[in-house]
């Protein structure tokens, strides 16, 4: 299956949207997923994401807006006639046909005769050419799950959509199949549409990430830019986990930001400062934090910012040792702390200072919050 | 009869995967007309043909007209086969509740691997004739059978005898209905999931209590469907006290069956139908006020 | 006694299934009985007379063969009338649900004797001929009603992606329903069948009250049951027994066999044997 779709365009979606009853799932969505990407779109479960990734396939009609391949509108034909395939949560595989017509099921109902060289490439691919005539209870979850993508990309979807596709898997099981899945998206070339909840899983595998919320899209972009510069409070806590503050927009110093709270100013990189008002969200991720001994507080550089504090819990996990540091104003900070050095832990009760560099340091709009 | 389907997966039928069409109407018109002309239109003839007054002069012939005292006439003839017919039946579904009970938790918790056999087990009986199951009582509650011989030996026959008395025709109506007794309770007890039970027990309920407090109420909705399923055709039998009992033990049923077949008496066996309807009716419908149809059918 | 009582349950249900079959027993011996009397009620002697001549009494095989005729008859026409009224309760919106429902529930909540008399009210009412057809058009009525129930129960049971699986993998709405639902639904639609026969084979109620002068196997055996039922009868039943204990059992290990595969779409596979 070295060879690739033939063309591959890119997918369009034009206001969509998508209301059961009252209930608004897919919220006015624009977006274009670029050719042969692999895309995720990432939320908690309601968010909408499963509903757009069934409009796609044409399991469910939107209400409202569009979706384009390329120049082509498939928004009206239905799911049988779209050139677009599913590997559905729980794998939703034929209980009564065996591995191979499960595989061959999209090539016969498209009036193809000889399936047998297709199939057979397909399943060395996911490498369950021996399996070809078990019934899909007699494998296991890893080997279902190669099954589902098998007899979707089969068909040489331009679109390929994946529902939770890991989501019956173990822990360990799950890590390897992302990976399997990566070098497949690879090896065709395809366009993949991954609907997940589930933040590492998107970010590992796709690159772009969308994070969905209440319908909408809260940010769209390479993984990494989502984690480093998130833009909405939603995105911040949801991917990740991240400190805020709220303030007050004090004014400027050269290229940051300065916000007032808690009669302690920050300084934030204004490319890095999404607020519209004076009501301004001082976010910062737990790694970039730095705790020092109270003792040490000389040993801060002049620019970052810092909060002094008390150590009310350490747990070590091995690779970081977490801090929870509680402000003077009561707010409880999250810090991780690579185990760099042995035997030099804060422990609870021990006066700290913390601190970061601006650099690391975003701003949110803090408007009704 | 192997009637009875033990209530399986009632799963989401999600109202958004539903179409409106016309296919619809089609898929359901010919068995619903079916049902319609066959089953529900016979009770307006049956109600019109319970109001019909004799032809002078022919037997068996009746023109149409409002004669209520059809039911008044009919009623007071038949009082006591109504009230017979409900106390057997009566009897007959407690009893089977009793017998019931402890085979279907058996299945139902102890059954393991085998539960599908033994189910196959409590409906194989069926597939044998009913007439002939009910007629083999005779052989088993026979005079000089084993049972009744022991029973007479302890005094405890007041007539002396099984065969030909009430007691033969409850023990008929409790043997020939108590699958539809344990089928809907295993289905009841089959949900319910074991470590409740165990959990009932660690929070210091003795085996008793734990039955009392957990396992009968969650089982409730199978006893109330299998009572009904038992209670409604007891009530309405005939061939049990017709091959089992004398005439003494006549239920409602060899009323309307005589009434209809042999006397052609259309009118007062029309009435009586009615009325055993009306009362089982009311019965079901208790039932379904607390249930819902969709959760029945 | 500590085990009797943790044994208490089982010891009594197993009583129970064993008082179940107490009558088959009796119905069985007794087809091997020479009896001494009109009636076949007391053991008498061993003989095997009924078995190597079952139509040895006249009528026992022509009413045998019209209760067959019938319940095959009725049990198609319901099977087909019954599932298609449960494929619409599951699969489309319609105006009167609860009517609907209501009209198939009744039938199971009703005596047979009432369903008897008030059809019959109606045959009689239309001067219509009692026979074979009327017999068949009850049995198909109050058929209906268990075919629905079981369909019903398969169709709600299956996993909704299986059909939306087949939609996205380019089968058009006829292809899914021969390639998947159909077969899917397929041995609810044999259940509610070999259902239905055997309601419809054994039926005597509702058959006594519309068949006018027809005579089936029950009706044969209610009017021997006065003057003696022919030991042929016994024997009869004791085959259709077995026949239908063995149809039963097999479809119970074919259906174990496919349920332990439908499970897996459902459940996390995780659970399973890796192979």
């Amino acid at each position: 299956m070295a060879e690739k779709a033939n063309t591959v365009e890119d997918l369009h979606l034009q206001n969509l949207t998508k209301s059961f009853g009252d209930f608004v799932a897919v919220d006015d969505l624009t977006l274009t997923i670029p050719a042969g990407s692999f895309f995720a779109l990432l939320g908690a479960s309601g968010c909408g994401k499963t509903t757009t990734l069934r409009m796609v396939a044409g399991l469910e009609d939107p209400t409202e807006g569009s979706i384009r391949i390329g120049d082509r509108d498939i928004t009206r034909l239905r799911a049988f006639e779209r050139p677009v395939n599913t590997v559905f949560q729980s794998y939703a595989l034929f209980p009564h046909l065996d591995i191979f017509e499960n595989v061959a099921f999209g090539l016969r109902r498209r009036g193809i005769k000889d399936v047998k060289p297709a199939v057979e490439q397909m399943l060395e691919l996911v490498e369950l050419g021996p399996m070809a005539r078990r019934k899909p209870a007699q494998l296991s979850g890893g080997q279902q799950q190669r099954v589902a993508v098998a007899r979707a990309l089969i068909n040489r979807p331009e679109v390929l959509l994946l529902d939770e596709p890991l989501g019956a898997l173990d822990l360990k099981l799950r890590r390897q199949m992302q990976i399997e899945l990566k070098r497949i998206q690879v090896d065709v070339g395809t366009t993949f549409v991954h609907v997940t909840h589930d933040q590492e899983e998107a970010m590992t595998m796709a690159d772009t990430v969308a994070v969905m919320n209440a319908g909408r899209i809260e940010q769209l972009g390479h993984p990494a830019d989502i984690y480093e510069t998130p833009r909405t409070v939603f995105v911040a806590n949801f991917l990740g986990q991240s400190n805020l503050i709220v303030g007050r927009r004090s004014g400027a110093a050269g290229d940051d930001t300065l916000v007032e709270a808690h009669g302690l100013t920050f300084a934030v990189p204004s490319q890095r400062c999404f607020a519209a008002g004076s009501d301004v969200i001082v976010g910062v991720r737990p790694e970039k934090i730095t705790v020092l001994d109270a003792v040490d507080r000389d040993r801060v550089p002049e620019s970052h910012n810092r909060v002094d504090g008390t150590v009310t819990d350490v747990s070590y996990t091995g690779v970081s040792t977490q801090y929870l540091v509680r402000s003077s104003w009561g707010q409880e900070f999250m810090v991780f702390e690579q185990n760099v050095i042995v035997g030099d832990r804060c422990d609870v009760g021990d006066p700290v200072v913390l601190h970061w560099a601006p650099s690391h340091t975003f701003g949110l709009d803090g408007a009704g919050s | 009869m192997v009637a009875v389907v033990p209530a399986a997966g009632r799963a989401s039928s999600t109202p958004s995967a539903q179409k409106s069409s016309r296919t619809g109407y089609l898929l359901l018109f010919p068995g619903i007309a079916w049902l319609a002309v066959f089953f529900a239109i016979p009770f307006v003839t049956l109600f019109l043909t319970s109001l019909q007054k004799p032809i002078e002069g022919q037997s068996g012939r009746y023109a149409v007209g409002l004669e209520f005292g059809n039911y008044a006439s009919a009623m007071a003839e038949y009082w006591p086969l109504f009230v017979r017919s409900f106390v057997y039946a009566g009897i007959a579904t407690i009893i089977a509740l009793v017998i019931a009970y402890p085979l279907a938790y058996f299945i139902a918790f102890r059954g393991g691997r085998w539960r599908s056999l033994l189910l196959v087990l409590v409906i194989a009986p069926s597939f044998a004739s009913f007439l002939l199951r009910t007629y083999a009582w005779k052989t088993i509650l026979a005079d000089e059978g084993i049972i009744t011989s022991t029973l007479n030996a302890l005094h405890l026959l007041p007539d002396g005898r099984i065969l030909n008395t009430g007691i033969a025709v409850v023990a008929g109506l409790t043997y020939n209905f108590l699958p539809f007794m344990i089928l809907p309770l295993y289905a009841a007890l089959e949900k319910i999931d074991p470590r409740l039970i165990e959990a009932a027990g660690d929070l210091y309920a003795s085996p008793a209590t734990a039955f009392r407090k957990v396992t009968w109420p969650l089982s409730m909705p199978g006893v109330v469907a299998g009572t009904l399923l038992t209670f409604i055709p007891a009530a309405g039998d005939y061939i049990n006290a017709a091959l089992l009992g004398s005439t003494g033990n006549r239920m409602i049923g060899n009323a309307i069956q005589i009434n209809f077949i042999q006397f052609r008496d259309y009118p007062t066996a029309s009435a009586l139908s009615f009325v055993l309807m009306a009362i089982i009716l009311v019965l079901v419908f208790t039932y379904i006020r607390r249930a819902g149809t969709e959760d029945l059918v | 006694m500590r085990w009797l009582r943790r044994n208490l349950v089982g010891i009594v249900g197993i009583a129970v299934l064993v008082y179940l079959f107490v009558p088959i027993a009796v119905i069985m011996v007794l087809s091997f009985n020479k009896p001494s009397g009109k009636y076949n009620l007391t053991w008498n002697e061993f003989s095997l007379d009924a078995w190597t001549n079952l139509c040895g009494v006249p009528g026992v095989c022509s009413s045998f063969v019209t209760s067959i005729q019938i319940g095959v008859i009725s049990t198609i026409v319901a099977t087909v009338l019954g599932s298609m009224i449960a494929f619409a309760l599951v699969r489309y919106r319609f105006r009167g649900r609860s009517t609907t429902n209501l009209l198939i529930f009744l039938p199971m909540a009703t005596p047979e004797v009432v369903m008897g008399a008030s059809l019959l009210a109606l045959f009689l009412n239309l001067r219509f001929p009692l026979g074979e057809g009327t017999v068949i058009i009850a049995h198909i009525m109050f058929i209906i009603s268990f075919v629905v129930v079981t369909v019903k129960a398969r169709l709600q049971g299956m996993d909704p992606r299986l059909e939306e699986a087949a939609r996205d993998l380019y089968a058009n709405p006829r292809a899914v329903f021969r390639y998947v639902t159909f077969p899917l639904v397929l041995p609810g639609i044999v259940g509610a069948a070999l259902l239905g026969f055997a309601l419809s084979f054994d039926d005597f109620i509702i058959s006594f009250f519309n068949a006018g002068t027809l005579v089936t196997f029950p009706i044969y055996i209610w009017g021997a049951a006065q003057r003696g039922i022919p030991v042929q009868v016994n024997a009869l039943a004791t085959i259709v027994f077995v026949v239908a204990l063995l149809i039963v059992l097999t479809a119970q290990f074919v259906n174990q066999r496919r349920r332990r595969s439908l499970a897996t779409s459902v459940v996390p596979a995780d659970a399973l044997p890796r192979s």
